[in-house]
């Protein structure tokens, strides 16, 4: 899971105070991990450094910090580009798929397209795999055997999203991209 | 019209293939190309069309719209004599269950599309007993097909498919009703068997892991082939070797 990408996600949609995007995160992605307050304000400062995000002026009031931060072009390819590129085909990686298609639906952006990529990408990494299986030794094939049968749990759930984008879209309340999430709690 | 020339480069070719039975269109504009040799994996949910996209493709059934070819000639449009010359010369065909028959040994069922295509009775058990041998149940010949277990009766079922030396062979979930390890028995000796010929092979499955036997993989959706997942593999791993 990238806490600076899924952040830098966030921000594409308005410019937000760190707050805001702290309780986004755990409404959307925690699943019950909160994430520290330290932790945000540290990626934060980190991606102003790197030109990813403009950080303004502080506003006036209680809080650790006030100000309001804004995504940058460089900020948006670099989302863009993370969205977009497949994950690699490795067994439990579904909670940075559900970021990805998540955020990709909130953007607006085409989270169908993105599983096709990863689905080929599954698919070409199990022919490698069967490959192994076709020439290796006894161990080679139980160890291929035992990554088949992950990146096809994988599939599965890629199979299963897709059929259910259009549900998960409409729980995300983002038809135009630009509503406010539903919370969950305050 | 197309011309012939633009298919040679394909053994077999669906373009823009609509199929519908009744009121529910099952195939919406298919196309797809299959090169000589190669092996196919067409994937899909339950109802995306994938295996009336293979039954088009095996001239089982005639498309609505759209046409089909086979080694420079148009399927769709030749006569039902020569369909069926063809599939019984040219297509070798394994299915999930029920090609086989029963009452007959499995020496039986793999001569006799040899014996209908009128090959002697001798030369016929010879090649029989060679391919139950490739497909290691040389001691299962004098059996009848029905009381052998499912593994062995599919495996009857693909030297049945391979014993006519067929150009392409169609298999539809040829794994469907086997356990793991017997399934990839299976499709270890059919892909295996099938390069060694140099036959062309187009498997429908909706399992991944019968699809990953295939040089190339694409999805059927809502009755179209939407995505090329061998070529966008390829794509995914050439972007990323140039990174």
């Amino acid at each position: 899971m990238s806490v600076p990408l899924t952040l830098l996600g966030l921000l594409e949609r308005e410019p937000s105070h760190g707050y805001d995007l702290k309780r986004d995160y755990d409404t959307y992605f925690g699943r019950g991990k909160q994430l520290p307050f330290g932790q945000v304000y540290a990626t934060l400062g980190r991606l102003s450094r790197d030109g990813m995000v403009t950080a303004g002026d502080a506003e006036p009031g209680d809080g650790p910090d006030r100000k309001r931060y804004a995504i940058t072009e460089a900020g948006r390819d670099e989302v863009d580009t993370w969205l977009a590129e497949p994950v690699e085909p490795e067994p439990h990686l579904q909670t940075l798929l559900f970021a990805k298609v998540t955020l990709a639906l909130m953007l607006g952006k085409p989270a169908a397209a993105y599983l096709d990529m990863q689905r080929a990408a599954h698919i070409r990494r199990m022919q490698e795999l069967t490959e192994v299986r076709r020439t290796g030794t006894l161990v080679d094939v139980l160890l291929a055997d035992h990554a088949l049968f992950h990146l096809e749990a994988d599939l599965r759930w890629i199979d299963l999203t897709s059929a259910r984008l259009a549900e998960l879209a409409a729980l995300l309340k983002f038809p135009a991209g630009k509503n406010q999430p539903a919370r969950g709690e305050k | 019209m197309n011309s012939p020339v633009m298919t040679r480069a394909y053994l077999i070719e669906a373009r823009d293939v609509a199929k519908s039975f009744g009121q529910t269109p099952a195939l919406r504009g298919a196309t797809v190309a299959v090169s000589q040799g190669e092996i196919l994996a067409v994937m899909g949910p339950s109802g995306s069309g994938k295996s009336t996209l293979l039954h088009c493709l095996a001239g089982i059934f005639s498309p609505d719209r759209g046409e089909v070819w086979f080694d420079g000639q148009r399927l769709d449009t030749v006569g039902e004599a020569a369909r069926t010359k063809l599939r019984r010369t040219a297509f070798g065909f394994v299915f999930q269950f029920g090609q086989l028959v029963p009452e007959l040994t499995a020496a039986d069922n793999v001569a006799l599309p040899l014996l209908l295509n009128r090959v002697s009775r001798r030369t016929a058990y010879r090649t029989a007993g060679t391919w139950l041998d490739r497909l290691g149940i040389p001691d299962k010949g004098s059996n009848r097909t029905g009381e052998l277990s499912g593994g062995e009766a599919q495996r009857v079922a693909v030297a049945r498919a391979l014993a006519l030396g067929p150009k392409v062979i169609f298999a539809d979930e040829p794994t469907g009703s086997l356990d793991s390890l017997t399934g990839e028995k299976v499709m270890d000796l059919l892909t295996g068997l099938a390069r060694e010929a140099g036959t062309t092979v187009v498997i429908v499955t909706h399992d991944a892991r019968v699809a990953a036997y295939a040089d190339r993989v694409v999805m059927v959706r809502d009755g179209l082939v939407s995505a090329d997942l061998g070529t966008i593999g390829a794509q995914v791993a050439a972007a990323k070797a140039v990174r």
